[in-house]
């Protein structure tokens, strides 16, 4: 087999374990979506302050410590202890869920009715606000995440790929395993909201707020569920993240390369989301593979967007979104 | 007792038409247009200019720019630091390969050439509408600066990869380079602004502006009533992207003097001039200002306070002031959606029934 095709198959394969990566941040993104009709901007921010979280309960530092020093003069910084990683990651869930109940409470309660922009703007701004609460609680310095998932190159899919081809393909085993846990997530929240009482409130919800509101089901209840549940997504995807590329600011990013993979899949449609990120994923290496020698490299900064703004032009509601229907 | 239109007899059309229709605001408007040109250039010096003045006269241009979009003709951009960048770009390049011609022209020259990227980039807008709008301009965005960081023609291949403004003069005083001083920089820039301000506001009111607004407040419908969707979105993205464009080149050629795509125009801009938009007020010129005015002072006021006077360390307050813009964003949005010239509107009302309400 020619080296050109084979380096195009290894970049297919960063690309789709890429895609999953990205396909993580746009379920949240979709979750809120559908149950509430915001576009939450926060989704990204809220994956680093989960991971910030996560770091910070591991590591046992002490919330706020840089504010209470610059207060009164302490030199606080550690409780001291670590806090083994299976107790950490509840604790960080039950911060996202505080959190979650927070938003509704602050936030959202007093935006019902606004204009879907308005809406999409408070998320902007409940962004910027997360993003220096979570430097001021944790310190905005570049951390380490280790949850105790494997790292480092792949060596089952290099010896097997090396006894089919000739040429072992460099595959991250984090990666391998952030497709499996998002594909467990996906069937978990599938199950959810097809089989239990709260998943069928969801849909009810998501499809009429009105109409579910006249059998019952409690809006506020539903929204403080769904901004847990995105909570929890951005946990899963803040830790994946997190590990790969420590915990820092430019985690928030990501949120912003979850928008093309949306437009791609639709807004309200979860497999969507996973398609429209492998798409991406994949998309955005093969491009830089083929098109480096010609414009040189980095295009992966815009070609997802330009790729969604082509991809717009033939079809505005995405790849499963529900076809928009406007009347005056 | 002041504030009224009682006994302020108008006996034209023109007259009934105007901006400021109170005798109050009229001279209040003058007040202020004699002060900012008159008095201002004796009392600034390089500190005031440098930290507040000049860069609120420039991020004014840019929230005028981006209101018109947003505010009246209802297109959310992401892509308003982009747009800087190719403003920037392009008068570094047009003082480069033209150095005989005109400062003042090269800036309207690169707002015009702005104007038509921000057109190509509104084309998709005909098609796709709100947050998928708001990121096809996000591919403006990262393509654009891509572009100029990548691109040796447009930084004249310098080894560092940024632009410098090399010094120009206007009627024989410096306005870019090192050697221009802060009058100097502060009347060429007041100069666009009031320009800018006046054009925005009769453009807003005329027949474009209506259009525009028909357009924000149902598409579908202003086109049944015969306005050419084409035409005014396109325009709104042309004028938009030309004030864009001369705020860029200001803030490139008069206040940085020396710039790199990816750091002086980077999202971030595009959030900054997105919030003074906001926290000014949608469709609204005075919003401009008072958003623009709010996030330029309030940083400063914010980093006096925390670090020069309570001696907090510069990396706090700066977190500080991230979390403290995005509550006020919060704020504004549940108390007033509509932003400070909302809240400037009520108390105008309320100024004119006083003392006695009703």
């Amino acid at each position: 087999m020619p080296d050109t095709l084979l380096f195009a198959m290894e970049a297919t394969l960063n690309g789709l374990t890429a895609g999953v990566m990205y396909a993580l941040v746009a379920l949240g993104f979709v979750l809120i979506f559908k149950a509430s009709g915001i576009f939450n901007f926060a989704q990204g921010v809220m994956a680093l302050f989960a991971a910030l979280t996560l770091v910070g309960f591991q590591s046992g530092q002490i919330p706020f410590s840089h504010l209470i020093n610059a207060m009164f003069g302490t030199r606080l910084h550690h409780f001291g202890w670590n806090m083994p990683t299976l107790l950490a990651i509840p604790a960080t869930v039950a911060v996202m869920i505080l959190l979650a109940i927070l938003v509704e409470r602050f936030i959202l309660k007093h935006l019902i009715n606004q204009e879907p922009i308005i809406l999409f703007m408070a998320t902007i701004g409940l962004a910027y606000f997360l993003e220096g609460v979570g430097d001021i609680m944790w310190g905005a310095e570049v951390k380490a995440l280790d949850v105790g998932l494997p790292k480092g190159m792949s060596d089952t899919v290099d010896e097997l790929t090396f006894n089919w081809f000739g040429y072992g393909f460099f595959i991250d085993r984090l990666e391998l395993w952030a497709a499996g846990i998002a594909a467990i997530l996906v069937a978990s929240l599938t199950i959810f909201s097809q089989y239990t009482k709260q998943g069928r409130a969801l849909r009810a919800v998501a499809d009429d707020h009105q109409a579910a509101l006249s059998v019952g089901i409690s809006l506020r209840f539903i929204w403080v569920l769904t901004w847990s549940i995105a909570g929890i997504v951005a946990l899963v995807a803040g830790i994946m993240w997190g590990s790969k590329s420590g915990v820092q600011f430019s985690l928030s990013l990501i949120a912003l390369k979850a928008l093309p993979v949306l437009i791609l899949g639709g807004f309200t449609s979860i497999p969507g989301a996973i398609v429209g990120g492998l798409i991406i994923g994949v998309g955005e290496k093969l491009f830089d593979f083929f098109m480096q020698p010609i414009v040189g490299g980095a295009t992966e900064n815009w070609f997802a967007y330009m790729l969604a703004l082509v991809f717009l032009l033939f079809r505005p509601q995405g790849l499963f979104g529900e076809k928009i229907i406007e009347r005056v | 007792m002041l504030y009224r239109e009682a006994g302020d007899y108008k006996t034209s059309y023109v007259a009934d038409s105007q901006t400021f229709p109170i005798k109050f605001d009229r001279y209040g408007y003058y007040f202020i247009l004699g002060f900012a040109f008159l008095v201002m250039p004796l009392i600034i010096n390089d500190y005031w200019a440098n930290a507040i003045v000049v860069p609120f006269l420039i991020y004014t241009i840019a929230a005028l720019g981006l209101n018109i979009l947003i505010g009246y003709c209802g297109q959310l951009s992401l892509g308003t630091g982009g747009f800087m960048a190719v403003g920037a770009y392009a008068s570094y390049k047009l003082m480069t390969g033209f150095p005989d011609f005109n400062i003042i022209f090269v800036i309207i020259t690169a707002g015009l050439i702005t104007a038509a990227v921000g057109v190509l980039f509104g084309l998709p807008s005909l098609r796709i509408k709100g947050f998928y709008l708001a990121v096809a301009t996000l591919a403006a965005q990262f393509f654009l600066i891509w572009l100029f960081t990548r691109t040796g023609w447009f930084y004249n291949y310098s080894p560092t990869g940024m632009i410098s403004a090399p010094t120009r003069t206007v009627l024989g005083y410096p306005v870019t380079g090192p050697r221009a001083s802060a009058v100097s920089m502060y009347l060429i820039c007041l100069c666009f602004l009031v320009a800018c301000a006046w054009l925005a506001r009769n453009l807003t009111r005329g027949t474009m502006g209506r259009q525009w607004m028909a357009i924000r407040d149902m598409d579908i419908a202003a086109e049944i009533i015969g306005v050419n969707p084409l035409m005014a979105k396109l325009s709104a993205f042309a004028v938009s992207s030309f004030f864009v464009g001369i705020a860029g080149a200001l803030l490139f050629t008069v206040y940085l003097g020396a710039a790199e795509a990816g750091e002086a125009f980077g999202i971030d801009k595009s959030f900054l001039v997105l919030f003074m938009v906001i926290i000014g007020g949608l469709g609204s010129i005075f919003g401009a200002f008072a958003g623009a005015f709010f996030l330029i002072v309030g940083p400063v006021l914010l980093k006096l306070l925390l670090v020069d006077s309570l001696g907090w360390p510069t990396d706090l307050a700066a977190h500080l002031e991230i979390m403290i813009v995005g509550a006020l964003i919060l704020v504004f949005l549940i108390l007033e959606p509509h932003g400070i010239a909302a809240l400037w509107r009520t108390i105008k009302q309320k100024l004119r029934l006083w003392p006695f309400p009703y």
